[in-house]
């Protein structure tokens, strides 16, 4: 019986092929972009652990000056006062046109490095006395490995898998002479079981400051607004490809509702065929998860290279482009697609569950269908005013994801409320019975498209959404680069000797020379890079000011006030009139807050003196030059030949301008990728329910033919049909959309990255996005439309004939 | 003393990967380093200081102590230093690292610490005049030799001592050429086996005060081990008639080669040659996962010696980057006295 059962619910799909490659296209889809966002995010954290691990980050406390690199002589004197600290001499280092950081440790010091306890436990290990002398050994990944090692000049490279990307890992020895800084010391890490009777930090070095492990903010905190951004995305994806599946299961068992009578008046049981049914959808969902995860697999793989640029421009953080496959990965993206395909198929189990023994085939999708929506739409506005509720109520990044998620959810339950309110006042004004009569079908139509329009809403609200958010931060941006990068040349010298020398031998040809000296101080919040300026009228100009008090340039120059980015304003919650500690003893007040785009860190600026009172020994090797644009180039090329100077030290406004607006383009890429596919499921999703109603429309439109109109009026009326509730969805996802935006800019943005956007509206987007929409439920309408108006009119008269 | 540093300050240049290459590595060739000869006038204070063309040096002092409270104390204070290459340079450049090894042994307990460090930064090293040997904050230092201040600390313990010399300067072997193996190995090595010490030790259940005699161990070479050697055993013992011995035995496949020393108490040094002393182990006990030889009976038939020797602590382990076994222990039989036992190898 059993074999029999499973041959007459395979003969289903044996006969709609085309329907079961749907079905599972959508698991595939639903699975394979969550599943990708999922490797992604992994992949990223994996990077960051490995990275903290092998390098031993915020495992020990630091001691850093404040005021610029530590003297070889500090360390000496804290070491023989007892302190057990490792030396680590850090900066970055241009190799064929690429940057990469280099880690000098002193390895005779701290030899318990993982990394090189990883190397050294290898099966080549590397010979000691070639690490500690000169030249020294470069440890470095493969693939940078492969890169140093055609370059002259360089020590000889080994490999190592345990390296982060982007990162030569070295001895202090050999490092102080890559980086030609001789006897500097970045930071000292305190290794663990300190001799007993060490003197307080206070009395042998008062001018280091003591970071503790905990304070740091390393990688993985400071990306999860990144993640949680993706993460969002991916089950946004997810919940879109779910209503393929959806419309694909529903689709499937209405045709199947004969058959399956036919079975239980044979004496299948009902228990036994949901049995069957539930092993059945178990399978599909595995197969359809598979398919998925090679899918997702590869997405990620093509996705990955861009996020890690991302993350390594954006916040630093080190992640490896390479993608690795994980068990648990595949485990976790087989069982979301099966709660998945399960949950999607769950209404439809249900009916079939609760359908009487004798009941007729196919025509229970539309009654009862009013009462619902008035419950769902309650519902719905419900979700939104509790998703703005919370986004009012509480701080946080995921707080700001609630809101959006409720105020979405909310409005996709709403919709078919609004959609059939709409098309009722339509109706009313309709003048002719044919008129009326579309009208009335399309309402009676609603509850069986309904989810596929909520996709299509959500799909709509979110490209909107985002697609303002990133258009009008690059507006901004641009923007804001024109105020922030004002100097038409910028320098970086070698050394402050040669900074000085530079700044001397400029001086007689140019507007004005304007330094840019900074220091890396600590805050509650995280590192806080210090900046001095001199006074100069382009800062008071131009400097992107968003918060301001009176003279507060004034202020600032006469040593007063510090001025402080938009970063540290709110994460500090510092304002005009605030105060803010820079170093013990030295507190000034918040003249004013600028913004800072594309900067993870929080930031202030002093005046010279200042600076120099609080850090004395901040490097004097990058300037700004004011000059006539038309002179730039010339400047340009006689400082890089006076100098001697590589390409990358000497750069102008515009290449800065143009590197710049390449990185933060970079950032959406992920973003916009995405956002595409989601239109593109959506519009996927709605072919799979128009195909899910065409046998149940059959019988709708039959009496219509009847009456006289012809099966070409009859599919042109069905392409206007799709594409009218599609313009209707569209208009209804314009203002979500614009919320949407909204929430981003000036919610998810500040908690993630701490700046608040201006927004930008851009109707030739939305009139593009509105005319792709429709194009879209064209294309999705043309095929069913094709099918009726080819349809032989024997078949029409069937339905007469068939029962009902 | 001998032998047992050349190990553990190769190891220091070589973290771990020389525990896969054995003991081969120390018979290697000295490769552009120095090599001790069999005549050699020493000058002081000059060879007090460090010899940057040998590969590697010592300067090791163990002491046994008696505290206010009468019990047994012993410590142990040892720096070394390991030429990468036989030269000198500034800064992070240089090519001398340096390792220190502290100690203090109480009857129930056995602290160590640990240092490391290269030279040319200041953070370790030793001058010949004034004398001072450092690394870190742990220092032996005085005008000469005669008179030195000394201290170390760990997680957990601390001592600050005096040291004042009640003899003269002990040469070994051939007027200060020790020979190591049947091949002709051999080291520069001179001791300072006469001090009176007293200070005071630093414990985790408080101060105690402390005082008794100390031996200081000078050796440099470059080519410390033959190859098939596997470890050894040493022992330098203090009778309480005033006469010391030097003895070592390194354990080999070629058979144990031994050497020895008899100290007259007016400092008079007998070079004893390899078979005159002969080491038998008595009894174990099981240390760090092992079973090491913690009582033996030492035997010098031409001094009628027959001795049992025994570590107040057997649990005397230094588990650092190379460990070995070093602590005090009481000497009985047809001599009374104490002195200090190292083993490694096991």
């Amino acid at each position: 019986m059993t074999g029999a059962v499973i041959q007459a619910l395979m003969s289903h799909w044996r006969r709609h092929w085309l329907q079961l490659a749907t079905l599972l296209i959508g698991i595939a889809l639903a699975t394979g972009l969550w599943s990708a966002v999922q490797a992604i995010n992994a992949e990223a954290r994996a990077s960051y652990q490995q990275a903290s691990d092998q390098l031993a980050l915020g495992l020990f406390d630091e001691l850093r000056d404040p005021s610029g690199p530590i003297p070889i002589e500090r360390y000496v004197v804290l070491r023989r006062t007892g302190w057990q600290v490792a030396a680590v001499l850090e900066g970055s280092l241009r190799v064929a046109g690429r940057t990469v950081q280099v880690m000098g440790v002193d390895m005779v010091a701290y030899p318990a490095l993982p990394a090189v306890t990883q190397i050294e436990q290898s099966e080549t290990p590397p010979d000691p006395a070639d690490m500690l002398t000169a030249p020294g050994r470069l440890l470095a990944a493969p693939d940078l490995a492969q890169m140093l090692r055609t370059q002259s000049g360089l020590p000889p490279v080994l490999t190592s898998d345990s390296i982060p990307p982007d990162l030569i890992l070295t001895d202090i020895g050999v490092a102080e002479t890559l980086l030609e800084k001789s006897g500097q010391i970045s930071r000292l890490i305190v290794l663990p079981d300190q001799p007993v009777g060490v003197p307080p930090l206070s009395e042998i070095a008062p001018e280091l400051e003591r970071v503790t492990a905990s304070a740091r903010l390393d990688a993985a905190s400071l990306t999860d607004s990144f993640h949680l951004n993706l993460t969002a995305f991916g089950l946004l994806s997810f919940a879109v490809g779910l209503f393929i599946v959806h419309g694909t299961v529903g689709l499937a068992f209405a045709q199947r509702r004969a058959m399956i009578r036919t079975l239980r008046a044979l004496g299948v049981s009902m228990r036994r065929l949901i049995w069957m049914i539930m092993a059945e959808l178990t399978i599909l969902a595995l197969i359809g998860g598979t398919l998925g995860l090679i899918l997702g697999f590869f997405l990620a793989g093509a996705l990955l290279p861009d996020v890690a640029a991302t993350l390594r421009g954006l916040y630093g953080a080190p992640v490896d482009g390479q993608m690795s496959l994980q068990p648990q990965w595949a485990l976790a993206g087989l069982a979301m697609a099966l709660a998945g395909t399960l949950l999607a198929s769950g209404h439809a189990l249900y009916r079939l569950a609760r359908m009487p023994l004798l009941t007729g085939a196919g025509l229970h999708a539309w009654r009862g269908a009013a009462a619902g929506q008035h419950r769902t739409g309650l519902i719905g506005l419900i979700l939104i005013a509790g998703g703005f509720a919370i986004g009012f109520a509480i701080d946080g990044l995921v707080a700001g994801f609630a809101m959006v998620g409720g105020i979405l959810t909310g409005a996709a339950l709403t919709l078919p409320f609004l959609l059939s309110l709409a098309l009722s006042m339509f109706q009313r004004r309709a003048r002719g019975p044919v008129a009326q009569w579309v009208w009335a079908d399309m309402r009676a139509q609603l509850p069986g498209l309904s989810l596929a329009l909520m996709a299509l809403l959500l799909a709509l609200a979110a490209n909107i959404g985002v697609g303002t958010m990133v258009s009008s931060f690059r507006l901004t941006f641009v923007g804001w680069l024109d105020q922030r990068l004002t100097s038409e040349v910028y320098v970086t010298a070698i050394d402050n000797q040669q900074g000085r020398q530079i700044a001397e031998w400029l001086d007689p040809q140019v507007d004005a020379v304007l330094p840019i000296r900074s220091v890396e101080l600590t805050h509650e919040i995280g590192p806080l890079f210090l900046y001095g300026v001199e006074d100069h009228q382009t800062y008071r100009d131009h400097w992107p000011l968003i918060a301001t008090s009176a003279g507060e340039w004034d202020r600032v120059m006469a040593g007063k006030a510090v001025l402080i980015n938009e970063q540290l304003a709110r994460r500090a919650g510092l304002w005009p009139g605030d105060t803010l500690t820079l170093k013990a003893d030295h507190t000034l007040t918040v003249a004013g807050v600028y913004s800072d785009y594309g900067n993870p860190t929080g930031q202030a600026i002093v005046s010279m003196p200042q600076l120099d009172q609080i850090a004395p020994g901040a490097d004097t090797r990058r300037f700004g030059i004011r000059l006539a644009p038309e002179r730039a180039t010339e400047i340009t090329q006689a400082l890089r030949q006076q100098f001697d100077l590589p390409r990358q030290a000497v750069v102008q406004q515009a290449a800065m301008k143009a590197q710049s607006l390449a990185i933060f383009d970079n950032t959406f890429v992920v973003t916009s990728a995405l956002n595409v596919l989601t239109l593109g499921v959506a519009g996927f999703a709605i072919l799979t329910s128009l195909l899910t109603l065409w046998t149940q429309r059959l019988p709708q439109v039959t009496p219509v033919w009847a009456l006289g109109l012809t099966r070409a009026q009859l599919a042109r009326l069905e392409l206007l049909r799709s594409v009218l509730l599609a313009a209707f969805t569209a208009v209804m996802a314009l203002p979500l959309g614009l919320v949407l935006a909204w929430a981003l800019l000036a919610v998810i943005n500040v908690q993630a990255f701490g700046w608040r956007l201006p927004m930008f509206l851009f109707p030739v987007d939305w009139a593009y996005l509105f005319l792709l929409t429709l194009l879209a439920a064209f294309v999705a309408a043309a095929l069913p439309a094709l099918r009726l108006m080819r349809l032989p009119p024997a078949d029409l008269l069937k339905v007469f004939a068939n029962e009902r | 003393m001998n032998v047992r540093a050349w190990l553990c300050a190769l190891i220091l240049l070589l973290p771990s990967a020389l525990y896969g290459q054995g003991y081969a590595g120390l018979g290697g060739s000295a490769e552009g380093f120095d090599v001790p000869q069999p005549i050699y006038q020493f000058e002081f204070p000059r060879d007090h200081g460090p010899h940057p063309t040998f590969r590697i040096e010592w300067w090791y002092l163990t002491a046994n102590l008696t505290g206010e409270d009468g019990r047994d104390y012993g410590i142990q204070w040892t720096l070394f230093r390991s030429a990468l290459k036989p030269t000198e340079a500034e800064g992070w450049q240089s090519p001398q690292l340096w390792l220190g090894h502290a100690a203090v042994t109480t009857p129930k307990t056995h602290y160590f610490a640990e240092r490391l460090s290269r030279g040319g930064i200041g953070q370790a090293g030793v001058t010949a005049e004034p004398f001072e040997a450092w690394i870190d904050e742990w220092h032996m230092r005085g005008l000469d030799l005669n008179s030195l201040s000394l201290s170390a600390s760990g997680a957990e313990f601390s001592y600050d001592l005096s040291l004042t010399a009640q003899g003269p300067l002990v040469f070994h072997g051939e007027d200060g050429y020790s020979v190591k193996s049947a091949d002709g190995q051999a080291s520069y090595y001179y001791s300072q086996p006469f001090y009176d010490v007293e200070g005071a030790l630093r414990l985790p259940d408080g101060d105690v005060a402390v005082t008794g005699q100390g031996w200081l161990d000078r050796e440099w070479s470059s080519q410390p081990l033959a190859a098939d050697q596997s470890g050894w055993d040493w022992f330098s013992l203090s009778f309480d008639d005033g006469n010391k011995l030097m003895a070592f035995r390194l354990r080999g496949g070629r058979g144990d080669f031994t050497a020895a020393t008899w100290i007259d108490p007016d400092g008079t040094a007998k070079p004893l040659p390899d078979g005159s002393v002969s080491f038998a182990p008595l009894d174990t006990a099981p240390v760090a996962g092992r079973d090491v030889p913690v009582q033996w009976r030492v035997t010098l038939p031409e001094r009628d010696i027959e001795v049992e020797v025994s570590a107040i602590t057997p649990n005397a382990w230094m588990a650092t980057r190379f460990e070995y076994w070093e602590g005090p222990v009481s000497v009985s039989g047809s001599h009374s006295g104490r002195g200090y036992l190292e083993m490694t190898g096991y």
